[in-house]
């Protein structure tokens, strides 16, 4: 076919998907359609373009100078000797120089507003919303008592009234009784089996959800660190380096499961000030 | 009435001065150029597709209750921002074809840039006197990697929301000032409520205008300077071959503008990319089936990989920890980038190398920069492929314990066998004049006076800037010999 002929199907084509597309959108859309229709009618212009090139000139390959890119020497020295004019003059430096201070100050002082984007750090990566006597919930809202969960079974829990606090959610896993090595001064804080780590990835922050009953392991889904439960949650594998904060737990007179107090360390992904 | 319009211009502002020797402007023939315009395009379609998006998008986390058109998550809480992109998906009309164009553009934008980087690299295009475009080039580079980690970050879906925690674990890992750059630039300890409307800002103001600028920076240099072009007959460090700008090449790469764009319209439509309905709305607690096994966008793959390779070490000392995000996802980038922006002058310290070059390296002349390069690119890809390890672990039934372990080793292994075999082939094309691609074109012949050909020896191989394509060129430019 010669090149008009091809060039002026492929306008046709163009024009014919345009104005589909146009239908397309009328009738009420369609998503594959419209890429599919939108695609020809710009390829059809693409590749009727790239045709009519190659017949819009016969010349072939062009050569030419590219000609120097720096300035001459005189060009440089006449600039330099206009700026030194001014500069270089004794009387003057010295008030370049205030102008220097001046304009440094200014850009000083322009650096604080940047301090009212966010809070003072302060305490906030130390503490979370547990507080002594915290009940716990979980994510349907439902107050979590001592029969709540059987042996193996698990759960996300929020402090009570603080459901929204993002670095506060643990995993609540039930044991056999006996069957968690507590670390020393932790012997009372797994009542009845319970015991809750913090879910929040001592990473990079991802929550700690799969847990692997039979060996007794939990998952980081983001980059697959293992935590063991029976040991304080340390790790077992991957980039994590720290355990699992564990929240102390207590069993109150109405039977509810609650947090004797916060956590006794930082949450969350390893900072500066962290020990 | 054109011709009346450009007469009107032309004496208020006098154009066609200009436009005259622009016409001229000569643009090298090689497909290797093609790649930085396939970006430039790449950035005009985000545009375009981002201003339809910013008219329906919400930059707002505060709580809504869903009433779209989705059922299945009908009645879910979620922020305004999530519910908003689901209703560009769903509710407006030809807003899930912008929605998916605008990602599969992000997509391509990078996978060109980063082509484009390696043609300059390999070619030694970033030698004097082009320093200022690489660096130009560099930055470009990083600041669209961070503008595709915004907008991936806006949508407030799980994926999202886990990409940006991890953002701000790294910054909070960063010594001494960590923590009050993660609170300042975040807004606060995360999550908060402060980063989808800052993050928007970024996205679609801030950074975007950052890159026009930079861009047009990087196309006046170009313009100023004239491209390179690759050695060959005539072909001097004083000249340049190509076609002109008028017409034929206007006309091509207007051409390869509509071609772009037409692929990237056929994938937005047909190809589902980043289903945030699935998904579902981010909560800090929750891991859901997607979260396993889900990928972040191709080019912070390599961070990802980073951050799962990593054995569990950090640092405590005095009372502080710098803790371990902060190598794979702080320092690996920083010295990433910072080798990236230092080599056309750390490789001019090694070769003493001061001159102007107009002409371009095959990757064989420079064996050491070649390898360098190509160890640096297995060692990215194998740090992506890590990215993947829970899959490649699912897939193999292996477990990921063992598969960390493999990626630990490869990638000191790997990116060395590359350096020496790399090294030797384009040694070993160089000394041969072989063409990679090509192979062997059986024995050269000449064109002798009397009009017959006979076979050339190989012990007079051809000088040593020419090239195959050279010799074929040559041998139908040479005029012909006057008849006997
Ligand atoms: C360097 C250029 C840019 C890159 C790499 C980029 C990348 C992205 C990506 C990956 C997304 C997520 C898309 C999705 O899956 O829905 C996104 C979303 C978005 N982008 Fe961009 N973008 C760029 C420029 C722009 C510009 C210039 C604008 C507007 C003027 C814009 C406006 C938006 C909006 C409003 C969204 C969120 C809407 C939504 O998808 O629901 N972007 N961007
Ligand atoms: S966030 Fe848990 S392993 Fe990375």
């Amino acid at each position: 076919m010669p090149a008009e002929r091809r060039i002026a199907v492929l306008l046709l084509a163009s024009t014919l998907a345009a104005l589909g597309l146009a239908g397309v959108y009328i009738a009420g859309g369609q998503p594959q359609a419209e890429g599919a229709l939108l695609g020809v009618a710009l390829a059809g212009i693409g590749f009727a373009l790239i045709l009519w090139a190659r017949g819009l000139s016969s010349e072939g390959a062009v050569v030419a100078e590219r000609g120097p890119l720096g300035g001459t020497v005189e060009d440089e020295e006449a600039v330099e000797e206009r700026v030194e004019e001014v500069t270089e003059e004794p009387g003057r430096r010295s008030v370049l120089r205030l102008f220097w201070a001046a304009g440094g100050a200014l850009a000083l002082s322009a650096v604080f507003p940047i301090r009212s984007l966010g809070p003072a750090p302060g305490n906030a990566l130390l503490r979370t919303a547990w507080r002594p006597g915290s009940r716990l919930m979980d994510t349907d809202g439902r107050l979590v008592r001592v029969d709540t969960l059987q042996v193996g079974g698990t759960l996300t829990a929020f402090p009570q009234g603080a459901e929204k606090a993002g670095d506060s959610s643990v995993i609540l896993i039930r044991l056999e009784e006996g069957q968690l090595q507590p670390r020393p001064g932790r012997e009372s804080w797994s009542p009845r089996g319970y015991v809750a780590y913090s879910k929040i990835c001592p990473h990079v922050g991802c929550p700690v959800g799969l847990y692997q009953a039979d060996t007794h392991e939990l998952l980081c889904p983001c980059h697959q660190s293992t935590f063991d439960v029976l040991d304080g949650a340390r790790p077992n594998f991957g980039p994590a380096t720290r355990s699992l904060p564990q929240l102390p737990l207590a069993v109150d007179p109405q039977g509810f499961l609650i947090a004797q107090d916060d956590f006794d360390e930082p949450v969350g992904p390893g900072f500066w000030n962290r020990d | 009435m054109g011709k009346r319009l450009f007469r009107w211009v032309d004496e208020r502002l006098g154009t066609s001065h200009f436009a005259r020797k622009a016409f001229d402007k000569i643009f090298p023939d090689h497909w290797s150029f093609m790649v930085g315009e396939i970006a430039m395009y790449c950035l005009v379609i985000l545009i375009v597709t981002g201003v339809y998006l910013t008219f329906f998008f919400v930059p707002a986390s505060g709580e809504v209750i869903y009433h779209g058109s989705y059922k299945a998550l009908q009645g879910a809480r979620m922020s305004a921002a999530y519910a908003s992109s689901l209703d560009l998906s769903f509710e407006v009309r030809a807003g899930l074809v912008m929605r998916q164009m605008h990602h599969w553009a992000a997509l391509v934008f990078l996978a060109a840039i980063v082509v484009h980087l390696c043609r300059v690299f390999f070619t030694g295009a970033f030698r004097r006197p082009r320093e200022v475009n690489w660096i130009i080039g560099v930055t470009l580079l990083v600041m669209s990697m961070m503008n595709g980690f915004f907008g991936y970050s806006l949508l407030d879906d799980l994926l999202s929301g886990t990409g940006v925690r991890v953002g701000y674990s790294i910054a909070l890992s960063i010594p001494v000032a960590g923590e009050w750059l993660a609170f300042l630039f975040f807004g606060g300890e995360f999550p908060n409520t402060e980063f989808i409307t800052r993050f928007f800002v970024l996205h679609v103001l801030l950074l975007p205008a950052l890159i026009v600028g930079l861009l047009g920076a990087h196309l006046a240099i170009l313009w100023r300077q004239k491209h390179t072009q690759f050695k060959g007959r005539g072909r001097t460090e004083d000249n340049i071959e190509g076609s002109r700008l008028w017409p034929s090449y206007a006309a091509k790469s207007v051409g390869l503008f509509f071609i772009v764009t037409a692929v990237i319209a056929a994938l937005g439509g047909l190809a589902q990319i980043n289903p945030v309905w699935l998904y579902g709305p981010y909560d800090p607690a929750q891991a859901s089936a997607a979260t396993a096994g889900s990928q972040p966008d191709w080019y912070v793959g390599w961070l990802d990989g980073a951050l799962r390779v990593m054995p569990g070490w950090e640092i405590r000392a005095f009372g502080h920890t710098i803790a371990n995000p902060f190598f794979p996802g702080a320092v690996l980038p920083g010295l990433t980038f910072g080798v990236l922006y230092l080599w056309p002058f750390l490789e001019r310290r090694f070769t003493k190398d001061r001159d102007p070059h107009n002409l371009l390296d095959r990757p064989r002349d420079a064996p050491v920069r070649t390898a360098l390069g190509a160890a640096t690119l297995s060692f990215y890809t194998i740090l992506f492929i890590a990215g993947g390890n829970d899959v490649l672990s699912s897939v193999f039934r292996v477990a990921p314990e063992s598969i960390t372990n493999l990626f630990r080793v490869l990638i000191f292994v790997v990116p060395v066998l590359v350096f020496l075999v790399t090294r030797s082939a384009c040694r070993s094309l160089a000394r041969d004049h072989v063409h990679p691609f090509g192979g062997t074109v059986g024995s050269r012949v000449r064109r002798t006076p009397a009009g017959g050909y006979e076979a050339v020896d190989d012990d007079d191989p051809p000088p040593a800037e020419a090239t195959r394509a050279d010799l074929v060129a040559e041998a139908y430019r040479r005029p012909a010999p006057p008849a006997p």
